[in-house]
């Protein structure tokens, strides 16, 4: 391996007092003490959260409160690091307003220990039903508390608009009927 | 059934490529000879041919000949022979090879028809994948990927059908996912001979339903389940448990009866979630009984054995009482038809090294002709070819149904076939019985003689003669272990490892080897690899066959010196009986 001899230059008269560093320094800490803040009092002030944020993935309701998730399990498919387990189980068919669905999870977990914020979920669902939403922070003491279920993942992610309610069309063309 | 190839071949040209295929053969399976897949809905390979889906158009031709000389016209451009293409796609499923025909899959003619037909078949479709059970192996979604539009040009409002009819106990109908194929309607007909579903209604309203008062409720109604190239008939157990995408495929055996119907185990993450047929033409062609679909729940099943000792100390406690019980005569060895190949190989062992006499449990029901034979074990021919046994077991008289049978087959099962045993206990004979998987109480000891001997029974459930046990081998189940089963036509075929066994549970083998290796204090192979080597160097039928070396379909093996005995099977899909069947009274 090549060696290559820095020279080291002794320290000028000037250099020895140390003084150009120390007003430069202070130079420094005046000019930021008038500029305006750059910080956050976190958690008391909350930075404004862009369009287009991946945060925390959540569960999405449509605007008449249907729960939009059918459990295909596409995104427990092409979740990279296999943060989602869902059951999948079936609508009985005297539930009336929501029987037409079918099929909706029974269990839905996320573990956020797992997540890495891809938003592939979000990208492959079907039925928009999962969004990785505002929220970035998660804390918890243990393990478990790291996993999201199902209720907590319908609070994180709300109501959000539908344009195209899907299965509230299929439930009109079912009472309609056929014409024959 | 499909008669056997006849040896007239036929050149047909598929694509630019010459091909010679048995007479008699469709272009769709000509087709497939060179690799060119024609898509299809309503063909099947074992059912009769009806081209009402025309999803298989295709353009043919044949060779141009001169009206006068009979000659063929030779393009002179090319200097090949001239053809005449039919100006309109044909059904590929429905034309048989001719001599010199041309085949064109791949022309824009062709495209064309089949963008037109799926465009046709999506009309009505509902479009819910996401909810749909066939999604990742539905043929409609796979089409659409290479000739759907993307988006349906049609403004008027879909049909409404019915969404979730309960065709039979086992079969649900989506209504609005079928697409007309007609493949239930023939499997019913032709291959269950339960001629009970139908068409109603025309057009766009024509609807799948059951024949007034009819259910589908036959033992092999969810073959319709497999063939349905859609979502259209679902089975009502799997339904919305998992998706396909996730299951991992193992092949396996049928073991509910003699003609060990091929089937591939479905499993996630050491969970069987269903057990579909594999196709195999000489065995099973493409179906399996639904009966046999539900032995998988018994893996997951709340009064599965599992062992609380160390497997060395239940073999110490195994050893000791077989050396009090050293005289001849003093053992006997229960094997078990259900047992494999293999195991019945070291029960074997097992019984020479405790000079034990070796004795099968019959397990004899009705048979159906199809793909339930008379003989419910699996594997009592691998305990002849092994020598485990030198006579078929005695057909016992009725008794209860055992646990596996419960609920799968009604008509009851005679189990049996311990007569002489139970003959030796009340002598005073036998003080020790080794029971390899076998109930004794249900196949017809009584309590009081088990109570007059030591059991040492390994098994995967409890039951009577394992509480009655005085040692417990907690076993493996058929889908958590490796090994053959040979079956009615003396076919040697494999079973692998689907899921692994509970804790506290050894596979046969390994307990087997272990008990006969403490027996005999000599050292037994327990891994399938060394248990064949041994196997092929002992019993001629196996000589120069190695696990390894057994196809996915199976092997013929020498049934000769087996010939004169008198099964009690009567015929099956693909077996006839050589000997008359003993005539079973049920
Ligand atoms: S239910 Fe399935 S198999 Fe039967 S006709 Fe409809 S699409 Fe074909
Ligand atoms: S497969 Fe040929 S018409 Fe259906």
């Amino acid at each position: 391996m090549a060696v290559i001899t820095v020279e080291r230059k002794p320290l000028t008269l000037l250099e020895r007092t140390y003084l150009p560093q120390i007003v430069g320094g202070l130079a420094t800490t005046f000019k930021h003490l008038i500029a305006p803040k750059k910080t956050l009092e976190y958690p008391e002030q909350r930075p404004a959260i862009p369009p287009g944020y991946r945060g925390v993935p959540t569960l999405v309701r449509d605007p008449n409160g249907r729960e939009k998730c059918v459990s295909c399990q596409l995104c427990e498919f092409v979740c990279p690091p296999k943060a989602i387990r869902i059951t999948p189980g079936e609508i009985s068919a005297d539930q009336t307003d929501r029987a037409h669905v079918e099929k909706a999870p029974q269990a839905f977990d996320i573990d956020m220990l797992r997540c890495i914020y891809c938003g592939l979920c979000q990208e492959v669902c079907p039925e928009e039903a999962i969004f990785l939403q505002n929220q970035y922070s998660m804390s918890g003491y243990t393990r478990a508390e790291m996993v999201n279920h199902k209720d907590k993942l319908y609070e994180l992610g709300g109501t959000l608009p539908d344009q195209h309610y899907k299965w509230d069309q299929k439930k009109t063309a079912q009472d309609h009927g056929n014409a024959h | 059934m499909i008669a056997p190839p006849k040896p007239d071949l036929v050149t047909v040209n598929i694509d630019g490529r010459e091909i010679a295929v048995p007479k008699g053969t469709n272009v769709i399976e000509a087709a497939r000879l060179v690799n060119v897949d024609v898509p299809h809905y309503c063909y099947h390979p074992k059912l009769t041919i009806v081209g009402n889906c025309r999803m298989c158009l295709i353009e043919m031709g044949m060779p141009a000949v001169d009206p006068a000389t009979k000659a063929p016209i030779i393009d002179p451009v090319t200097g090949k022979p001239k053809i005449n293409w039919i100006p309109r796609p044909q059904i590929g499923c429905g034309t048989n090879v001719s001599p010199g025909l041309h085949v064109k899959t791949t022309s824009p003619m062709v495209k064309d028809a089949r963008e037109g037909v799926m465009e046709f078949l999506l009309i009505n479709h509902p479009l819910d994948c996401p909810i749909c059970d066939q999604a990742g192996e539905c043929k409609l979604q796979e089409q659409s990927t290479g000739y759907g539009r993307g988006y349906s040009r049609f403004v008027e409002q879909k049909n409404v059908k019915p969404k979730r009819t309960q065709l039979g106990p086992r079969v649900t109908l989506d209504d609005e996912r079928c697409i007309l194929c007609s493949r239930c309607i023939r499997f019913s007909k032709e291959i269950a001979k339960d001629d009970v579903l139908g068409f109603v209604d025309r057009g766009s309203y024509s609807t799948l339903t059951c024949f007034p008062g009819k259910q589908l409720a036959n033992n092999y109604s969810l073959n319709t389940v497999d063939i349905c190239p859609v979502g259209a008939l679902t089975s009502t157990d799997f339904r919305f448990k998992m998706r396909v995408w996730f299951l991992k495929q193992t092949n396996s055996i049928d073991t509910e009866t003699s003609v060990g119907a091929n089937t591939v185990v479905w499993s996630r993450e050491g969970q069987i979630y269903r057990l579909t047929p594999r196709r195999n033409d000489d065995v099973n062609d493409t179906w399996m009984p639904d009966s046999g679909r539900e032995l998988f729940k018994a893996v997951m099943a709340a009064d599965r054995l599992v062992a609380t000792t160390h497997l060395d100390a239940l073999v110490a406690q195994a050893a000791e009482l077989f050396k009090m019980n050293a005289s001849a005569g003093a053992i006997a060895v229960v094997g078990s038809g259900r047992s494999s190949v293999e195991e019945q190989f070291l029960t074997k062992k097992l019984a020479a090294a405790l000079k034990a006499s070796t004795q099968l449990v019959s397990r004899v029901g009705q048979g159906d002709q199809l793909l339930i034979s008379a003989d419910r074990n699996p594997n009592v021919r691998g305990a002849l070819v092994t020598g485990l046994i030198s006579k078929l077991p005695k057909v016992g008289d009725a008794t209860p149904l055992s646990r596996s049978t419960k609920g799968a087959v009604a008509a009851p099962i005679r189990t049996g076939g311990l007569t002489d045993l139970a003959a030796s206990i009340d002598a005073g004979k036998v003080k020790v019985v080794v029971s390899i998987g076998e109930d004794l109480i249900a196949a017809g000891l009584t309590a009081a003689q088990l109570a007059n001997v030591s059991v040492v029974y390994l098994g995967t459930h409890a039951n009577a003669t394992s509480a009655a046990a005085k040692i417990v081998f907690p076993t493996l189940s058929v889908f958590e272990k490796n090994g053959t089963f040979v079956n009615q036509q003396f076919r040697l075929q494999k079973f692998a490892k689907a899921v692994p066994g509970p804790q506290g549970a050894t596979d046969d083998l390994i307990v087997l080897a272990k008990l006969t290796a403490a027996a005999s204090s000599a050292p037994m192979a327990s891994d399938l690899g060394s248990l064949w080597t041994l196997i092929s160097a002992e019993v001629p039928a196996f000589a120069m066959t190695s696990y390894a070396q057994v196809p996915e379909t199976g092997l013929l093996i020498d049934a000769t010196p087996f010939a004169a005995l008198p099964f009690v099977e009567g015929e099956t899909l693909h077996f006839k009986p050589a000997a008359a069947a003993v005539a079973l009274d049920s």
